[in-house]
């Protein structure tokens, strides 16, 4: 049965008006998600943050705090932005720019114990790098304490 | 001497796009229609200056002259020629120029082969195109020139970013740029069309040959960019949502859309304003690209210089262009005819469903990048990763797949829903299979991943029924084209699954003489040694890796470049039928032992082995589509 062109493109409008809320939707709901994704350790500190819930730890690795357990592969640090820090373990092979006094993001969710487990490290890449959230902050290597500048 | 001269050639260029522009302006609007003839010379000369200027900067990094500012920053004496060849579109400057070569050349190509369009139409887009190269010519000589000196001379160069020191520099800039500047034609053809009011089926038919072949290059460009990733960055993974990746994915992702669409124009004369839409926004993606990542305001590895004034001259440049044609599409849409009607159940409303799936992702993606920036105007500093990436435009993507499976099996203009069903039976039946095997094999697989198997076994065999119970022989070549490339997406799609679900991952300290054992490999660490290349040293480790009495000997490396002084690692990487081994040298621990992190990623070259497979359908589709009319042209050449 041969449809009117203008039920016809009725339709393909609502279908297409459909497709649009529901990416509209999906869109948002990620976002949510995305927009609570980066703290800084006063922020988990202040805001609180579940057990296992993936969000991006940033801050200043600091001095002295890098440690290598037995298995030569698991690496204990603490991160800090001059007002909390939180200890941080990591499962892996540390980037090439990733040392002590330097900035980290770090991926991963807090567990039980307050320690949080990073599955993936992201360090200045090189000098022209830095992570988006990490600008302007500056570590003082005799003081310890990080300035958040800028 | 050279940089004087490849700066002449690129102000003469720059003329005569002006005068390119103007001759096409007062043939059209003052009526003066002999002066037509000029524009083809005009716009071929322009090419050949494009590439003199482009042939005297590679000329300047070939020779290392550090008395260009450009070369002392980029280059060094030390480096192996490749990188030094390659280095000069390694940097912003260069890279713009490479962008305005392409751009030239695509021009002229233009000027020269397109016979199918009216003459006016024609001429309109010969004046299109020089517009935008004006703007990018005036991008380059006020704010970028890449020809500056510097006095006095340095006596050595910096260097390029190491990680940009690999054999896929002199490949993956140029392939993805011809694509992104191939769709500065079609954009320059909608244009055209609007201006003359010529949009229809002949109007298609002529832009579709510059759509394929600039949709193949980027295919190319964006899968070679995705293993290079793989294998430099050594960390596994192939796709990191990047924004400058998202960048290449999407123009990419509006050009796969005007693809489809301009064939529903050229076949059946329908979606007139949204395929003349599509190619202003396609090329729009490609120009919102570039100031994503020339300008800057995203850090990444790819952005060479934070130049906010470059970044504010990019930015009006993209409103002047992209304005412009929105207002021109919105002037003229009404002039453009309602195109043929089709029923609901068709291959029309199929590739609809198509545009509206790619289009839905692309905003999405787009919305998705440009998050940070708004919000960081807003004083909040947010970063939007994989997570929503993934969670976003995986559902989208597998939607895609499945229309994917039914358009090419439906008829167009009419067809009926049952026997549309009947069509799809096999490859229904096959995922069940693929469906069920899978859950008794992995039963603790993720949804994603299971998903993705089961719509790329879909993909895979209803991908093929377009040649059901047809002579192969006499199966048109465009068909082919098709088939291939849609089975690419299958293939593509099944190694993005298996890598994500069955990957096998291991860290461990290593001492030499170690060995552990791994998804059926035996993993020895044979020996670790310095070892030295032309600008770099290294620690070079020997890993004997054997399987079922096969082995192999892999090597990894932690290099480190003393200019600029940056460490990077070298991942060994072994290939066999059923997936890649993956090995990457870490860090020496106190102890002597070294961090070494092993994968074994079952099936992960089906990944580029699909997206080159796509490329390639597209490619067989335009030979197929154009063989005939390249021939004629051939013949009247030589009788001429």
């Amino acid at each position: 049965m041969p449809m009117k062109s203008k039920q016809q493109r009725l339709i393909l409008a609502l279908i297409a008006l459909v497709a649009l809320i529901g990416a509209g939707l999906l869109a948002a709901s990620a976002l949510k998600d995305e927009a609570a994704y980066f703290y800084t350790p006063n922020d988990a500190k202040t805001k609180g943050v579940e057990p296992d819930r993936a969000i991006r730890l940033g801050g200043m690795v600091v001095k002295g705090s890098l440690g290598k357990q037995a298995d030569g592969v698991t690496l204990r640090f603490t991160v800090t932005d001059g007002k909390a820090s939180v200890p941080v373990v990591f499962h892996g092979i540390a980037p090439d720019l990733f040392r002590e006094g330097s900035g980290v993001v770090a991926e991963g969710a807090f567990n039980a114990n307050g320690t949080f487990v990073a599955s993936e490290l992201l360090a200045k890449h090189d000098e022209r790098y830095m992570p988006r959230e990490l600008e302007g902050m500056k570590y003082d290597e005799k003081t310890h304490k990080v300035s958040t500048g800028g | 001497m050279i940089a004087e001269f490849g700066l002449g050639a690129l102000w003469l260029a720059a003329a005569l796009a002006l005068a390119q522009l103007l001759l096409v302006w007062f043939a059209l609007v003052g009526g003066k229609s002999d002066l037509l003839g000029a524009v083809r010379p005009v716009a071929v000369t322009q090419a050949a200056l494009c590439a003199i200027a482009f042939g005297s900067l590679i000329t300047l990094f070939l020779r290392s002259d550090m008395s260009v500012k450009l070369v002392a920053i980029n280059s060094n004496t030390a480096m192996p020629w490749l990188y030094k060849f390659a280095g000069a579109w390694g940097n912003h400057e260069g890279s713009m120029l490479l962008w305005v070569t392409v751009m030239g050349v695509a021009g002229s190509a233009v000027a020269l082969l397109e016979r199918a369009l009216r003459r006016d139409t024609h001429m309109a887009t010969l004046g299109a195109q020089a517009a935008i190269s004006l703007g990018f010519y005036a991008f380059l000589l006020f704010s970028s020139n890449p020809f500056a000196r510097l006095n006095p001379a340095a006596p050595e160069g910096q260097a390029l970013n190491p990680l940009l020191q690999d054999p896929g520099l002199a490949f993956h800039p140029p392939t993805l740029y011809i694509g992104y500047v191939g769709l500065s034609v079609a954009f320059s053809f909608a244009v055209g069309a609007l201006l003359t009011r010529q949009v229809d089926a002949a109007f298609a038919r002529a832009m579709r040959p510059w759509v394929l072949g600039a949709w193949v290059f980027l295919t190319i460009g964006i899968t070679a960019g995705s293993y290079w990733a793989y294998y430099e960055l050594g960390w596994g993974g192939w796709w990191f949502w990047d924004p400058v990746e998202n960048a290449s994915l999407m123009p990419w992702l509006a050009a796969t859309a005007l693809l489809h669409s301009v064939t529903v124009l050229a076949t059946r004369d329908a979606l007139r304003a949204w395929t003349v839409m599509l190619a202003v926004v396609a090329f729009s993606m490609s120009m919102v690209g570039t100031f994503l990542v020339r300008s800057g305001i995203l850090t990444s590895v790819h952005a060479f210089a934070v130049d906010p004034e470059r970044g504010s001259f990019i930015l009006a440049l993209l409103m002047l262009y992209i304005g412009g044609a929105l207002a021109l599409f919105g002037v003229r849409v009404g002039t453009v005819r309602e195109g043929k009607q089709f029923e609901l159940a068709s291959r029309e409303t199929m590739l609809v469903l198509n545009n509206l799936l790619l289009t839905v992702i692309l905003g999405v993606v787009l919305i998705g990048t440009l998050y940070p920036l708004m919000t960081e105007a807003f004083g909040h500093q947010v970063s939007v990763g994989p997570p929503y990436f993934n969670a976003v435009a995986g559902p989208l993507a597998l939607a895609l797949m499945a229309v994917l499976v039914v358009g090419p099996v439906t008829r167009w203009r009419r067809d009926n829903l049952a026997e549309m069903g009947r069509r799809v039976i096999v490859p229904i039946v096959v995922a069940t299979v693929v469906l069920v095997v899978v859950l008794l094999m992995h039963p603790g697989i993720g949804i994603m991943p299971l998903l993705g198997l089961v719509m790329a076994g879909l993909v895979m065999i209803g991908s093929l029924a377009p040649l059901w119970r047809r002579h192969l022989w006499r199966t048109p070549l465009f068909t082919w084209g098709m088939v291939i490339a849609h089975l690419g997406c299958g293939v593509a799609l099944a190694g993005m699954a298996s890598d994500s679900a069955f990957t096998v991952e291991k860290l461990v300290a290593m001492q030499v003489g170690d060995r552990v054992d791994t998804a059926g490999w035996q993993v020895e660490f044979a020996n670790i040694l310095p070892v030295a290349g032309k600008n770099w040293t290294a620690m070079q480790a020997d890993v004997a890796v054997s399987r079922n009495g096969e082995t192999a000997m892999m090597q990894p490396q932690a290099r480190f470049f003393p200019t600029p002084p940056t460490s990077t690692t070298e991942s060994a990487i072994l290939t066999r039928w059923d997936g890649q081994l993956y090995i990457v040298l870490g860090d020496e621990n106190e102890d002597g032992r070294w961090q070494m992190r092993i994968w074994w990623k079952p099936f992960v070259t089906l990944i580029w082995l699909g997206g080159m497979m796509i490329a390639l359908g597209g490619a067989l589709a335009l030979i197929g589509r154009e063989r005939r009319g390249w021939i004629q042209r051939l013949r009247k050449g030589a009788a001429a």
